[in-house]
């Protein structure tokens, strides 16, 4: 095997991004070559997908310079997983976005920074280096900062002022936590680290640096006292954005959790705490935050923070069920979410408005679209046999197999509060009988739409729908995949192997 | 010397911080500056200071034969430098936008994202 094969899907949205931005004024070209673009990104990451679950992990050493001297990219399981899950997503809002996305937006450069954040998104998921790392966290807030202020509305500013300070400071503390580590080690090699880090002799320094590791990656995957950012910006920006970041942003923030405190920190009983704690704490914040908001878009965004809480407490509880759950609610959370705010912006163009509770009659005049936003609403809810059920069955047998009952308490009630909200939701849009909306002018509603154009809209809610349905009832592979995940990143051994060959 | 930069990159943090929580735009702009200067010299504190020593073998030998400078540290530096200063010159002209807008250097103005819709 060609072990270049890892770069590839990097490559591939970098050239995409390249020719794109050759484009520039051809808005037209541009949506085509965008979907060819995420469907060759889609070839690629899935058979790199299928030879690494066959190889093992894999690495290749940047400009052959041998690590940890140079930079390594590691694709194992769980990186290859959340590449595969990137190019799903990318496709689906790249498909999306050439109708949802207006003329005006798609001008000024849309597309070649979607596929700049897509580049970013598949580097982080792949690189074995903690500096390089930061690198692609950057390449993805940059490219996130265009896309959410693309457009230049008041909302759109003023969330984006509130987005990019957090994300800065979040930026910067992780910078500080590379500084001590290089301190303390003189490396910066994931593989490398793993020896390095348990020999340092100055063990409340390695803690305090895993604090601030886990201060910085979590005011990015929007943990609970962290997480103002996420409500105050997300619905300002237009919904195939808002379902790029909903569905992948927060999730490279989790998954660098899981990587850290796997591979090069240990989950001891402070950091453990704290990790369940917060878990407790965004569940409840986010359920609640979600029960107060009438913008159907904000009622998402804060049901995205309430349910970064599941994957935090499965790396929390460190056992090999536990982080199976967390795996597979990863991979069910970043398909569903996206289609949630894939639905928002469907909603939004049927009828012309967000808030709640003047929407309504949605069943009446679209029943079948209807049924299909089903598929995602009770996927999130996890209503057996959909996919939000499983991982949270695996979490459940975590919590008893560590007796920590509070936990178990704390999920069932969270899903509860869930369940209220998606049925509030359901009535409320569904089923109500809705308001007479004023018609507003030259708004380009679902109705008045070509049919292709229609279908270029629900095509990819389809597309993502029925990738949930396989999540819920094809579970047996998922949780085969999730558990194989999880028993490499309980023995990194495999992965420093493939790293650092000699040792 | 170490003492002076660890003193001073105390400071930078401090104000940086500091005037990041004021409300003031401008302020909040000196505060992401100041923050990111204290981040590179940390970097760049961690990684020893070593003086008047270049990492280069000497032509006669496989290997260093005194202590050296670490380069490592100053070609991250030099990456989280130009990093920064995008994300800098980014925050001023998105503050000057959002200024426009609001008509306000207070960020208490900005509460249009929580309103009501």
């Amino acid at each position: 095997m060609n072990e270049n094969i890892i770069f590839y899907p990097i490559l591939v949205q970098m050239a995409f991004a390249i020719l794109l931005m050759f484009l520039w004024m051809r808005v037209e070209w541009q949506k085509w070559v965008s979907i060819i673009g995420s469907v060759l990104n889609l070839v690629v990451a899935s058979s790199l997908f299928a030879i690494i679950l066959r190889e093992g992990t894999t690495s290749v050493q940047a400009g052959g310079w041998e690590a940890p001297f140079g930079i390594s990219f590691v694709a194992d399981a769980l990186g290859v997983t959340m590449v595969l899950l990137t190019a799903i997503v990318g496709l689906a809002v790249s498909i999306y976005s050439g109708v949802s996305v207006n003329r005006a937006r798609l001008k000024f450069g849309y597309f070649p920074i979607l596929h700049l954040l897509l580049l970013g998104l598949n580097g982080a998921f792949l690189t074995g280096d903690i500096f390089n790392l930061y690198v692609w966290f950057e390449i993805i807030i940059i490219s996130s900062f265009v896309l959410l202020t693309i457009g230049g509305e008041k909302a759109q500013l003023e969330g984006a002022v509130k987005y990019f300070t957090l994300n800065f400071l979040a930026s910067m503390i992780f910078l500080t936590a590379i500084a001590v580590l290089y301190g303390l080690t003189g490396s910066l090699n994931m593989a490398d680290l793993v020896a390095k880090m348990a020999a340092v002799e100055n063990r409340t320094l390695v803690q305090v640096n895993a604090l601030l590791f886990l201060i910085g990656f979590g005011i990015k995957s929007a943990l609970f006292p962290l997480y103002f950012w996420l409500p105050a910006s997300y619905h300002t920006a237009p919904s195939a954005v808002a379902a790029i970041f909903g569905g992948l942003l927060t999730k490279v923030g989790v998954y660098a959790i899981i990587r850290m405190f796997t591979l090069i920190f240990e989950v001891d009983s402070l950091i453990q705490i704290v990790l369940l704690s917060t878990a407790v704490l965004t569940f409840f914040s986010g359920a609640i935050g979600s029960l107060v908001q009438n913008n159907i878009r904000k009622i998402f965004s804060y049901l995205i923070i309430c349910h970064i809480g599941y994957m935090i407490a499965g790396v929390g509880m460190m056992t090999q069920v536990a982080l199976a759950g967390a795996i597979f609610y990863l991979i069910h959370d970043i398909v569903v979410k996206t289609n949630l705010f894939l639905m928002t912006g469907l909603i939004y163009k049927m009828k012309g408005t967000h808030s709640m509770r003047k929407l309504g009659d949605l069943y009446a005049e679209y029943p079948l679209l209807s049924l299909l936003f089903a598929i995602p609403l009770f996927s999130l809810v996890g209503i057996p046999p959909l996919s939000g059920f499983w991982p949270k069955l695996s979490l459940i047998e975590a919590g008893f197999d560590t007796e920590s009952y509070w936990i178990i308490g704390a999920i069932l009630f969270s899903s509860l509060l869930t369940l209220y909200i998606v049925v509030k939701f359901w009535s409320e849009v569904f089923w109500k009988p809705g308001e007479q909306l004023p018609n507003i002018k030259h708004f380009r509603y679902f109705r008045k739409l070509k049919k292709r154009h229609k279908w270029r809209l629900v095509a990819p809610v389809v597309f993502l729908s029925l990738i949930s349905l396989y999540i819920g009832f094809g579970a047996e592979s998922v949780m085969e995949l999730s558990n194989r995940i999880s028993d490499e990143l309980m023995d990194p051994q495999h992965y420093i192997e493939a790293v650092l060959p000699s040792t | 010397m170490e003492l002076i930069l660890a003193l001073l990159i105390g400071v930078l943090y401090a104000s940086g911080i500091y005037m990041m929580l004021r409300r003031s735009l401008v302020k909040l702009i000196v505060g992401i500056i100041l923050l990111g200067n204290a981040v590179n010299l940390l970097i760049f504190l961690l990684g020893r200071i070593t003086k008047g020593e270049p990492p280069i073998i000497p032509g006669d030998s496989d290997v260093f034969l005194q202590a050296y400078t670490d380069p490592l540290p100053q070609a991250l530096i030099l990456t989280a430098i130009v990093i920064s200063f995008g994300l800098q010159s980014f925050a001023i002209v998105l503050v000057k936008r959002a200024h426009k807008m609001v008509k306000a250097d207070d960020l208490d103005e900005m509460n249009t994202t929580d309103a009501e819709s």
